[in-house]
């Protein structure tokens, strides 16, 4: 996947995908055209278009891999069945019913919203797990951020106050992790259980003690702004649209997309992120050469503890402006399948994210076909991730050293 | 099996390796090391740290944990409690027991792959299945008579489970998926399809209301007889004792049986076990699937001991099967340890409802809360293993350097 070391430094251009692998690419758009022309404002209403554009994905899927293309390949295939099966069942569907469904703009921006906690936690957890440090806390790292960020938020009325008290309470929470598993060299999977469990009970005491039941004041504490982009609107011709997506998304889905291009930079382009990355292949290589494995450890996974709960300060204070005992639901998990599915890297973990985005937005829409068939649509995310580390689909990948600490000789 | 190895026999663990020992000989030295001391400390540190939190609140500790004693029914066995008050710590103890049932096998299922070195964090969704089977076979299969039908419902719920702790335990033995990741997932999948199962037109969703997300009631005839307490009050079914028998099967397995040799032979060591002629990867997927049997049971037990239908918020709250994580370690993985931990989070569960709880002593809402932070506590103590086998071993030094002291 990287560019060999030093010898020439590649260009965007030969970076593009060549030959085989740009068939298989070309296939799995086949695939995604497939769905696609069958969905408004195309909407195609014979099944056949859709059955040959997503027979060609197939052919060019299966091309790919007799060229030794796997991951693409599979991709390609699958995507192309289910893009027929999808397309299929579109063309079924009544127009006026999939017109109200299927409105691009509140899907793409619904994706946006739900993606955004998915993401600041899965670059968390990416941080830490790079580093060699199983993560599964960050279910509960981010709750923490999403109650002390409203907590503040109320107390002090301030939005910033409660950005701040969010990253504290989640680094706090994340120096427990790395605490119990760099220093005492417990087991981080049961560090990481008792961590959600430690949350869930300190959030839910705190809320109650504080709040009561009456649940936190339903207006009054003070939200992360909007950021307002309305001349968006005066684009020629896909003003309406872009303003629709972009015109009104929160401050924070703005700093989630600045947070992935830092993470990228840092992880893959600086010595930092050289150093973070040898700690979780070969601690003791990185030891010899004089990096301090429990410091970078430390740091990274104080770090996705931070990041975690501004995934949990936007849930609380930017998104829905109230705070509920286990508010979180399982949205960590989530963050954590995205970095799995995304093969531990930013730009596949922010992809998956917004994959996973996506099926909640549709799943939040879908209700209108079959009430039952949408419940079970959110089990996507985990099937899919099942499905990645099974190695169907090319295999995922974990840093070599991950979940084991590291004793100093 | 008399040449089986005892536990003071295990190898020692590597020293000045590349890494700390793996978890299995962790779990070796810490059996040694901590014995029954560690577990206790643990229990009592975090029940202090607890007590500082009550206190801080504002809330009197000592009155609050005398107020969860007294909900758990445990001063039934103090001989000096009479009168209503026994009658009331009477029906809290079977209360305080339906909940130790499950516990045990959610704490087995962990505990039996963590012998073969894995870790199982797929207890909830297991004991998900396991419900959902019970379900569907208590409420669909009604033609059945009475008692084939409790059995079928229970052995099927095994399977499910199995099957379901199976995918995991397959996908470690062929492309070395980690256990975690993929029990995880099974868990969240395994949720929402009981969510879906039971609610707005699912299948298994009851006939007479459709605006509620539940399923009908098991047949009668399935259910399992109580043997302790009323019926109608939902008294301690015969499940307890099947549980208990589970806890007597756990420890046979294991350090009785071929198979209970195998799989601790890979949990110490994988590689030696290969080298010995042992099937790792075998070993593998059986030792999931039993846990998975184990997980599964405890729904079914569940289903038709004492719940009898199962909704959707059920499953969305249901956390007996992580708390299974803390039973099987604060229990050692140990049958009598993991059957001493389910009764005391037992206890701590049922003690801190809203049920048994006197909101004048304690909020239960807060306290349900405090129940969590108490499991968080013991986790991260019993996980941190290290700071004790240190405390031992100095302990163990200062008494050597002792006795060299003396014949000087």
């Amino acid at each position: 996947m990287t560019a060999p070391a030093a010898a020439v430094r590649p260009t965007l251009l030969d970076r593009l995908p060549r030959g085989a692998r740009a068939v298989a690419w070309a296939g799995i758009l086949l695939g995604l055209l497939a769905f696609f022309v069958a969905l408004p404002p195309i909407t195609v209403r014979s099944p056949v278009v859709p059955f040959l554009l997503g027979l060609l994905g197939i052919a060019a899927g299966i091309w790919a891999l007799t060229r030794g293309v796997r991951r693409l390949g599979w991709s390609a295939i699958v995507l192309s069945i289910l893009g027929i099966g999808l397309g299929y069942l579109a063309t079924l569907s009544g127009e006026a019913k999939l017109s109200g469904v299927v409105v691009w703009s509140a899907l793409l921006a619904a994706m946006l919203r739900f993606a955004t906690p998915l993401t600041f936690a899965a670059i968390g957890g990416m941080f830490s797990e790079r580093s060699g440090v199983v993560n599964i806390g960050l279910e509960g790292m981010m709750l923490m951020g999403a109650f002390f960020a409203i907590l503040a938020a109320d107390k002090l009325n301030s939005w910033p106050l409660g950005i701040l008290a969010a990253i504290v309470a989640g680094g706090l929470t994340a120096l427990i992790h790395a605490f119990v598993s760099i220093q005492l060299r417990a087991d981080q999977i049961v560090s990481g259980t008792a961590i959600n469990f430690l949350a869930l009970g300190v959030t839910g005491y705190f809320f109650i003690d504080t709040y009561g039941d009456q649940g936190t004041p339903g207006s009054g504490i003070p939200r992360i702004p909007e950021v307002d982009l309305g001349f968006l609107g005066s684009v020629p011709r896909a003003g309406e649209f872009l303003e629709a997506v972009f015109g009104h998304l929160n401050l924070m889905i703005w700093l989630s997309f600045l947070t992935l291009i830092v993470a990228y930079v840092v992880m893959f382009k600086s010595p930092i992120g050289l150093r973070i990355r040898s700690v979780g292949e070969h601690p003791r290589a990185a030891d010899t050469v004089g990096i301090s494995v429990y410091l970078v450890r430390y740091l990274c996974v104080m770090v996705s503890g931070m990041l975690a709960a501004l995934g949990g300060a936007y849930l609380s204070i930017g998104f829905l402006g109230s705070f509920n005992e286990n508010m979180t639901a399982g949205r960590g998990f989530i963050a954590l399948a995205a970095l799995i599915f995304g093969n531990w890297r930013p730009l596949g973990a922010f992809g998956a994210a917004l994959l996973f985005g996506f099926s909640s937005a549709l799943a939040q829409r879908l209700p209108e076909y079959s009430t039952s068939g949408a419940v079970l649509f959110q089990a996507l995310p985990y099937v899919l991730t099942l499905i990645a580390v099974a190695g169907v689909i090319g295999r995922s990948i974990p840093p070599a050293a991950i979940g084991r600490p590291y004793v100093k000789q | 099996m008399s040449d089986a190895p005892s536990d003071s026999e295990v190898p020692g663990p590597r020293h000045g390796g590349d890494y700390a020992p793996s978890v299995a000989e962790r779990l070796a030295l810490y059996q040694r090391a901590g014995g029954l001391v560690t577990p206790l400390l643990t229990t009592v540190i975090a029940f202090f740290i607890g007590g500082v939190v009550v206190a801080a609140t504002g809330h009197n500790p000592i009155s609050t944990y005398k107020g969860i004693f007294e909900g758990t029914g445990l001063n039934w066995f103090f001989p000096w409690v009479s009168g209503t008050e026994r009658v009331v710590a009477e029906f809290n103890l079977q209360q305080t027991l339906l909940v130790t049932t499950t516990l045990i096998l959610t704490g087995l299922a962990v505990a039996f792959a963590f012998r073969c070195g894995m870790f199982n964090i797929g207890g909830q969704g297991q004991y998900t299945v396991g419900a959902i089977t019970a379900v569907w076979v208590g409420t669909v299969w009604a033609d059945l008579p009475g008692i084939p039908h409790a059995i079928i419902a229970i052995v099927l719920a095994m399977l499910a489970g199995a099957v379901w702790a199976g995918i995991a335990g397959i996908l470690k033995a062929t492309v070395g998926a980690h256990e975690v990741i993929t029990t995880i997932m099974l868990n969240w999948i395994a949720y929402w399809i009981g969510t879906y199962a039971f609610g707005g037109g699912g299948p298994l969703q009851n006939d007479a209301n459709k605006s509620v997300p539940i399923s009908s009631d098991v047949d009668p005839d399935a259910r399992l007889p109580v043997w302790w307490g009323e019926e109608l009050l939902q008294g301690l079914h015969i499940g307890f004792f099947v549980a208990i028998a589970a806890l007597v099967v756990y420890w046979f397995v294991l350090s009785r049986t071929t198979l209970g040799y195998e799989v601790r032979a890979v949990g110490f060591s994988p590689e030696a076990a290969r080298y010995g002629g042992i099937n790792v990867a075998r070993n593998y997927f059986l030792a999931m699937a039993i846990s998975g049997v184990f997980a599964g049971l405890g729904g079914a037990l569940d289903i038709l001991g004492w719940q009898f239908r199962l909704g959707s918020l059920d499953i969305q709250v249901s956390q007996i099967g992580f708390i299974g994580i803390a039973v099987a370690l604060l229990g050692r993985n140990t049958a009598i340890g993991v059957g001493f931990a389910a009764l005391l989070f037992g206890a701590l569960l049922y003690g801190t409802s809203t049920r048994s709880l006197d909101p004048d002593v304690f909020p239960p809402e807060l306290a349900g809360n405090l129940t969590l932070m108490i499991q968080a506590l013991v986790l991260l103590f019993v996980g941190a293993d290290l700071i004790v086998i240190y405390l031992w071993s100095l302990r163990r030094k200062l008494r050597r350097s002792r006795l060299a002291e003396v014949p000087a």
